[in-house]
C-alpha cells in the first residue's frame, strides 16, 4: 500500500519535472510544476509531516504558482526561441546533472540499511500530533527566528512593490 | 505491510534536483529558469522531511517551513524583478539580457 503510493506519486513528480524540462511554453511548465508540488505534498504526508503537506498545497501550489502564472499571463510570455547559448548548456548541463545524480544515489544506496524505512503515515513520536509538536517548538525555542521571518516577508512585499513600479 | 526505504525518497529528491539543474541550464526563458529554482528548493525540502523522519526530529520539518517562507519572499521579489526587466528590455530571453557582460 505504502510502496504503491510512493511509486505512484514519485513517478507523477518525476513526470511533471520532466514535462517542465521539455515543454517550450512557460504556462505548460508552470502547470507541470503544480503537479510536482501536489505529488510532493502526498509524499510529505506519507513521511508523517501533515502540516507541511497542507502548507505545501497552500503556499507552493496555491500562492507561489498562482503568482508565476499571473506573471506569465501579464507579460504574455510566448514560446522560447533557440539561441546559440543553449547548445553549450546542453553539452555541459546534461552530463553534469547526471554526474551529480549518480554521486547522490550512490551515497544514498550505500547507506540504505542505516537509513531505515517508513510505514504509512509514520509519526515522528506517538505522544503529540505533528502540528502540536511543530507549533510548540516554533513558539518557544524558535520564537525569535519566527518573528524575524515576518519582518523578512514585510521587506519582500516592500521590495516587490518598489521594483514593480511604473517608473524605475 | 510493505514499507518504503527512506533511501528511495532521497533518490527521488536527487532525481528532482538534477532535473531542476538541467532545466536551469537549458531553459532560456527567465520565468522558466525561476521555476526550476523552485523545483530544486522542493527537492531539498523532500530531503529535509525524509531525514526528519529518519532521526525522529522535528527540526527538519521546521527547516522546511522556513525554506517555504523564504521561497515565497524570493518568488515575490524575483517576479517583480522579471516585470521590471521586461519593462526596460522588452524580452524574457536571458541571452539578450547581458548588460553586465562588457
Amino acid at each position: 500500500m505504502e510502496l504503491v503510493l510512493f511509486i505512484l506519486f514519485g513517478l507523477l513528480a518525476v513526470a511533471g519535472a520532466l514535462n517542465l524540462l521539455f515543454q517550450r511554453h512557460p504556462i505548460n511548465s508552470a502547470l507541470s510544476l503544480v503537479v510536482v508540488m501536489m505529488s510532493l505534498a502526498v509524499l510529505y504526508w506519507s513521511l508523517g509531516a501533515e502540516f507541511l503537506a497542507a502548507a505545501q498545497v497552500i503556499v507552493y501550489a496555491g500562492a507561489i504558482m498562482v503568482l508565476f502564472i499571473f506573471v506569465v499571463m501579464l507579460l504574455n510570455a510566448g514560446e522560447e526561441e533557440e539561441t546559440h547559448g543553449s547548445k553549450i548548456a546542453y553539452i555541459a548541463g546534461i552530463p553534469g546533472a547526471a554526474a551529480i545524480f549518480c554521486l547522490l544515489s550512490f551515497v544514498f544506496l550505500s547507506e540504505r540499511s542505516r537509513l531505515g524505512s517508513t510505514g504509512l503515515g509514520g509519526y515522528l513520536s506517538g505522544a503529540v500530533s505533528n502540528i502540536g509538536e511543530i507549533s510548540h517548538t516554533l513558539f518557544t525555542t524558535l520564537l525569535l527566528p519566527f518573528e524575524v521571518t515576518s519582518i523578512l516577508i514585510l521587506i519582500a512585499i516592500l521590495g516587490a512593490v518598489v521594483l514593480a513600479r511604473k517608473e524605475l | 505491510m510493505i514499507t518504503v526505504p527512506i533511501a528511495y525518497y532521497l533518490i527521488l529528491a536527487a532525481v528532482l534536483f538534477c532535473i531542476g539543474i538541467a532545466a536551469f541550464l537549458i531553459k532560456r526563458n527567465v520565468i522558466t529558469i525561476f521555476m526550476s529554482i523552485e523545483l530544486m528548493l522542493n527537492a531539498v525540502n523532500l530531503t529535509f522531511v525524509a531525514f526528519a523522519h529518519v532521526w525522529r526530529q522535528i527540526s527538519g520539518q521546521i527547516f522546511v517551513f522556513f525554506v517555504m517562507v523564504v521561497a515565497a519572499a524570493e518568488a515575490a521579489v524575483g517576479l517583480a524583478i522579471i516585470i521590471a526587466l521586461f519593462r526596460t528590455r522588452r524580452t524574457l530571453n536571458v541571452d539578450e539580457v547581458d548588460m553586465l557582460k562588457n
